[in-house]
């Protein structure tokens, strides 16, 4: 398959840029607002062109769990669920990112808590970028504010999961699974076969034992503490690494900016226009728009606190999440707020402004 | 007349005189010793190796894997 | 008299060739070993060393990764079908099965059980049914008995709080991606031997791609039971197996 261009939803497009990757395989269950991705994987029959199993299967929990087993064999595996989905993979996530394995979740965000509503949110950002589930690790986590974007991150965050070995997770939300964009398409990348994955993943991955080397386990238990410490201190080392070379990040208008937003998503998309009218009124605001929310731009926050902005508007549909990884990297060196809206609400331009002097300019 | 004979040697180490092998043996040919080994199990040994007729039956049913039967016609 | 000459021509039992040298962490007699030398042989019978992974689960066996020389994944708890289905539906040339408690396969486990059954996933499971948890503690398992004393049923178990153990080997029994349906024990030598053949068959079947097989092994756990090993066998006919009948209780041609 060629380069293409064409108009489609971000929940079409994250299964067009999984055939596209050559993603091994993927495990899903439907759940509002994402089934489109497994139903437009099902429409393009993969497993007929490029092999890609596709598979729905009877839960969520099952779902992150079928994945654990393609990725324990060294293959490309993903799944996409929503927020309550998400928090039944929370086990899964954990144990694939104690195990080392790497593979792709997409969560298309919808309002909470609980059963909540269908309508996009932010609301899992803490989920999202704390782990998720139990013990010490992190997701490598995605924030597209674009279909173009939710296609991108596919390429990106599985490249990622294999560097690192460690699961990434693309945070998308309702608004940005269901909207159409024009989006350009990668060209079709070969599946690895059976035998490179053999080579490339020889020192873990459960692909059968041949005679030339020992076998190999994939688990994320260690009864004796002291291994155990031993392989946190491997995983915490892996986030060092994460968090000094894999930051992504766009800063618009923030060279000269008296006040800082950050925003991500589709927040960010709303509030770049913020930004704009800020602008036409004579007031010298910037965005700050985290791509990967986890490693967090911090070092890119810090600096701007330093050059001497007043004040930072974390701006997110939820009651306060980001903001406190605003105010960590802040350092106190200036005022740290927080506006959004929540039960899949949406903030207008204009009421982020609103908010942004209310309670940055005026004080 | 051929006679069939068998022997067993027993990992010592290995076992745990769980003593599922001296109940499976049809012979009789079994026992667990006096003596402990070094985790403190006495392990199974022939008792009556006279009796035994190679069936493996102890082998068989051990779950340490612990006893290697041999079997030898005699004329 | 003639003593029998300890050499390789003579040689009738060993220790399965992937059975790894590492002493087994079970209690003395337990059913898991011998299990996992059956497992063992098959998988070298067979000619499926090098193409074989196998998925262990949360319980005592969550070490036979440890014992039996193919590759492992270990699953959470309860999931280990469905990370098999992975397995097999991304390298359809491999043998997967897994190894699972009456907890893992039955309890936690039982929505990835009996989907991956449904489904008819061309892998094997087998089912190690010791009415208890064994490695928590003894608690009570889907499996126990009426009556049946454990950590967790100190009385015995009521069927008015506790309701009633369940036989999912039946159940599965009736779902049509289901093929080899079996229960089979470990407590003397001539089940051990039938037990074996039908892991083989088990398998077999799965490589020939003819759906989903599930190996019930009812065993003991001396220590969840307060037995000895022997009496534990004993126990096992007088009581288990009349309520968890042995043979072949669904097997499609």
């Amino acid at each position: 398959m060629e380069k293409e261009v064409k108009l489609m939803k971000g929940n079409e497009v994250i299964a067009h840029a999984a055939i596209r990757y050559g993603c091994d395989g993927y495990f899903g269950y439907p759940i509002t607002p994402q089934s489109e991705v497994m139903e437009t994987l099902m429409e393009l029959k993969p497993w007929e062109s490029t092999g890609m199993v596709v598979l729905q299967a009877e839960s969520e929990i099952s779902s992150i769990n079928m994945v654990y087993g393609g990725a324990a064999a060294g293959k490309r595996v993903m799944t996409s669920s929503s927020s309550p989905g998400i928090s039944l993979m929370a086990e899964g996530l954990s144990y694939l990112a104690g195990a080392e394995l790497p593979c792709l979740v997409v969560n298309c965000q919808r309002g909470g808590p609980g059963l909540g509503t269908i309508q996009p949110s932010q609301g899992d950002y803490f989920q999202a970028c704390k782990g998720g589930g139990h013990g010490d690790y992190k997701l490598i986590v995605f924030a597209p504010n674009s279909v173009q974007e939710m296609h991108d991150h596919v390429f990106e965050a599985f490249d990622l999961a294999f560097k690192y070995r460690n699961p990434a997770m693309i945070l998308a939300d309702g608004a940005i699974g269901q909207m159409m964009e024009k989006v350009v398409l990668a060209p079709q990348r070969p599946r690895k076969t059976d035998a490179e994955i053999a080579a490339e993943c020889r020192t873990w991955a459960a692909c059968g034992k041949p005679a030339d080397r020992a076998r190999n386990v994939v688990t994320s238990l260690e009864l004796q503490s002291e291994k155990m410490e031993i392989i946190n201190h491997r995983l915490q080392e892996k986030y060092r690494a994460l968090e000094e070379n894999e930051v992504r990040y766009e800063a618009i208008d923030c060279d000269d900016a008296d006040y800082v937003i950050v925003a991500f998503g589709s927040s960010a998309r709303i509030c770049s226009a913020t930004v704009e009218m800020a602008r036409a009124e004579g007031l010298k605001v910037g965005l700050l728009r985290p791509i990967t929310l986890y490693p967090f731009p911090t070092k890119q926050i810090a600096e701007l606190a330093a050059r001497g902005v007043k004040g930072f508007l974390s701006a997110e549909l939820n009651a306060g999440q980001m903001v406190e990884d605003v105010r960590l990297a802040v350092g106190g060196k200036a005022p740290v707020e927080h506006c959004g809206r929540q039960g899949g609400m949406l903030f207008a331009p204009d009421e982020v402004l609103a908010a942004l002097k209310d309670k940055l300019i005026k004080k | 007349m051929a006679k069939i004979k068998g022997t067993i040697v027993v990992d010592k180490e290995r076992c745990k005189g769980c003593g599922v092998c001296v109940a499976s043996c049809p012979c009789d040919v079994l026992a667990l010793s006096a003596e402990v080994n070094s985790k403190g199990y006495p392990a199974a040994r022939m008792a009556n190796p006279e009796a035994c007729t190679g069936c493996a039956s102890c082998a068989v049913i051990c779950p340490d894997s612990c006893i290697t039967v041999y079997r030898q016609k005699f004329e | 008299m003639a003593e029998v000459e300890i050499k390789q021509e003579n040689l009738v039992y060993a220790k399965p060739r992937l059975i790894l040298d590492n002493v087994m962490h079970y209690c003395p007699g337990c059913s898991h070993g011998t299990v996992h030398k059956l497992v063992a042989e098959v998988i070298d019978e067979l000619g499926l060393a090098e193409r074989t992974v196998g998925v262990s689960p949360v319980g005592c066996a969550v070490f036979a990764y440890n014992y039996i020389d193919i590759d492992w994944v270990e699953a959470a708890h309860g999931r280990a079908l469905a990370v098999a289905t992975a397995l097999k539906r991304l390298r359809p040339d491999q043998m997967v099965f897994t190894y699972q408690g009456d907890g893992d396969l039955s309890a936690i486990g039982t929505a990835e059980s009996i989907h991956a059954a449904a489904r008819g996933e061309n892998v094997v499971a087998i089912y190690i049914n010791n009415a208890i948890y064994g490695m928590t503690g003894g608690q009570m398992a889907p499996t126990t008995l009426v009556g049946m004393k454990t950590a967790t049923t100190p009385y015995g178990r009521d069927p008015r709080l506790n309701g009633y153990p369940y036989k999912i080997a039946e159940m599965m029994a009736h779902l049509e991606g289901a093929t080899y349906i079996t229960r089979q024990s470990v407590h003397k030598p001539a089940n051990v031997r039938k037990c074996k053949a039908a892991i083989k068959k088990a398998f077999q079947r799965a490589m020939e791609g003819k759906g989903f097989s599930l190996v019930e092994v009812v065993s003991t756990c001396n220590s969840g039971w307060k037995l000895s090993p022997v009496a534990s066998n004993e126990w096992l006919e007088q009581h288990m197996l009349p309520f968890y009948p042995l043979g072949d209780i669904k097997e499609v041609k």
